[in-house]
Formats: structure tokens, C-alpha cells, sequence
């Protein structure tokens, strides 16, 4: 690493977080994102292969539910990306307000559109469950409303962020709506446990993952179909970053120095 | 268990499929039209270092 001090004054000594800003130029992020892709890609595809079949086939049917218990294995998934992503989304743009670093920005605006499409797959498959399981497609709910105002949240970012024609105001403006709407996860997270919901309280449990609220032959499948499902956002986002990365670029002398067609 | 059966999901085919199906085509979906998105950019960002070239 270089530890040449750019102020010339050699009792500075280097950052800890160089890597973190070295990581974070647009080249190199590129390169890297790029290299990144196909290692989460590959082993999502081949972990949804698995948790499928385990889903479908291996785990027997819930002795209430019968075999419709088996849209958890799409829908918890899709429900804890959809709060996964909004917390990485502000996250990422918090770093970008106090560092202004623009690949953070970068990262929160590639996060929306993922996050809001496994929102909507949470609230579809969930709203197919509930169909059989609670005779009606839709419940003005606690955890079911404040999952809704999750899909306002992604879609106001995102509008938000079409409404400006200047990058980095719009990135300014709407970080400020991602960081304000974080108080929505919890909310969600914890509805079924806050309030008495219709919804079914958590299958699993991080504090107690040895004793999940389901069986064994269930939860592995679930595990599973969860880590799938972060590998895959993981290769998606890698994908929409870049696009971001060469949309804001202006200087674009780098890109026949990597070769832009990888 | 048959491949009947298996399909039948004990009565609640229509539900049960019908979200493995919806999963399967947003997965797909976004992962699909962000790659094209990609080489929309990539193409975009030649272009331009073309021009660039070629004026210099």
C-alpha cells in the first residue's frame, strides 16, 4: 500500500480506510464489481436449486397448513431482502452524505429498484398465502400496512430521484428519504411481535437459531433459499452499480484502459 | 408420492405454483434487464470515448 503522504508531511501515517476509498474509485469499483458477479451469481442459482427441492420435496407438509406452507420458502426470503436492502440502501447513502463519496451513492441508488421489486413479491406471495390461510387476499394489518409503506418508501426514492436532473441533487435529496424512512424496518420487523397481528410470528429467530419455531426438515431449505436469495441480490446489485458507475462518469478515459466490454 | 400429486400440492396447486412462478419471473426479470442495462451504459460510454478519440 502506498503510505507516501500527499501533504509531504511524513508523520502522517496512512489510513486505515485507505482501502476503503481506494475501493471506492470508479475504475477500480468497476473492475472489481465485475470480477465479484459470477462468484455470488453462480452459487445462488445452484443454493435455489437445492432449497427448492428441499422446499418442495424433502420437507413434509405442515400439519395446519398442509402444503401451502410452502410459499414461506419464496416469501420470507423476499420479505427479509425487501428490509435488507432498504437498510443497506440507507446505509449507503448515509456514507455517501458524510463522506461524499459518490460510489456510495452510487450503491443506494442501484439498491431501490431490487429492493422495491422483492417488496413487491413479498406482499404478492404473502397475499397468496393469505388467501387460503385467512380467507382474504388483503388485511389492513400491522405488519401487512407498515410492508406497503416499505413499497411507498422505494418507490418515493426512486421518483424523488427522477425528479432531479442533477446527479449528485438528487442524491443529496434522496438520501435524505432513505435515511428518514429506516424507522419503517424496525416497525416492520417487529409488528407481529408489537402489535397482535394476523401474521404469523418469525420461523426463525437470529438470537435463537438452534431452536427455530419450525422443524428441522423445514428451516434448512428456508436457510438456504435466504442465503441464495442475498447472493443473487449481490449479483444483481453488482450489475446495476456498474451501470451507475458508467452513467455518472464523465471522464471516461479509464474505461479503454479496463476494457469496457467486460 | 406421484408426479400427480406432487403437482396437485395437496388442493393448493394454484397458490403454491403460482408464487414459485412469480418469484421465478421477478428474479429472472431483474436480473435480465439489468444486465441489458448494463450493455445499454457500456455502449453509451464507447460511444462517447469514440468521439472523444476522435476529436483529440
Amino acid at each position: 500500500m502506498n503510505t507516501q503522504s500527499r501533504t509531504g508531511t511524513e508523520s502522517r501515517p496512512p489510513s486505515r480506510w485507505l482501502w476503503f476509498f481506494q475501493l471506492a474509485s470508479p475504475p477500480h469499483a468497476y473492475r472489481l464489481l465485475g470480477l465479484w458477479r459470477p462468484w455470488l451469481l453462480w452459487p445462488a442459482l445452484l443454493l435455489m436449486a437445492v432449497g427448492v427441492y428441499g422446499g418442495l420435496v424433502l420437507a413434509p407438509p405442515d400439519y395446519q397448513q398442509k402444503d401451502a406452507f410452502r410459499i414461506i420458502y419464496v416469501h420470507v426470503p423476499a420479505a427479509s431482502l425487501s428490509l435488507m436492502v432498504y437498510v443497506m440502501m440507507a446505509v449507503a447513502a448515509a456514507i455517501g452524505v458524510i463522506w461524499r463519496m459518490k460510489l456510495a451513492h452510487a450503491v443506494a441508488a442501484a439498491c431501490a429498484p431490487i429492493g422495491a421489486w422483492f417488496t413487491v413479491l413479498a406482499l404478492v406471495t404473502g397475499s397468496v398465502w393469505g388467501k387460503p390461510m385467512w380467507g382474504t387476499w388483503w388485511e389492513w394489518d400491522p405488519r401487512l400496512t407498515s410492508e406497503l409503506i416499505l413499497l411507498f418508501l422505494y418507490l418515493g426514492y426512486m421518483a424523488l430521484r427522477g425528479s432531479f436532473d442533477d446527479v449528485q441533487r438528487a442524491d443529496r435529496a434522496s438520501a435524505i428519504l432513505a435515511i428518514v424512512g429506516v424507522v419503517n424496518v424496525p416497525i416492520v420487523k417487529y409488528s407481529v411481535v408489537w402489535w397482535n397481528s394476523l401474521h404469523q410470528g418469525p420461523s426463525i429467530t437470529v438470537t435463537q437459531l438452534d431452536k427455530p419455531a419450525i422443524a428441522g426438515s423445514m428451516v434448512w431449505p428456508l436457510l438456504l433459499l435466504l442465503l441464495a436469495f442475498v447472493l443473487y441480490f449481490g449479483a444483481v446489485l453488482c450489475t446495476r452499480v456498474r451501470t451507475e458507475i458508467l452513467q455518472r462518469e464523465r471522464n471516461t478515459a479509464w474505461l479503454s484502459e479496463i476494457g469496457v466490454e467486460s | 408420492m406421484s408426479l400427480g400429486d406432487f403437482l396437485h400440492m395437496g388442493g393448493y396447486a394454484g397458490y403454491v405454483w403460482s408464487c414459485y412462478g412469480l418469484t421465478a419471473v421477478v428474479l429472472f426479470g431483474m436480473e435480465w434487464s439489468s444486465q441489458r442495462r448494463l450493455r445499454a451504459a457500456q455502449q453509451h460510454a464507447r460511444r462517447r470515448a469514440q468521439i472523444a478519440g476522435s476529436q483529440s
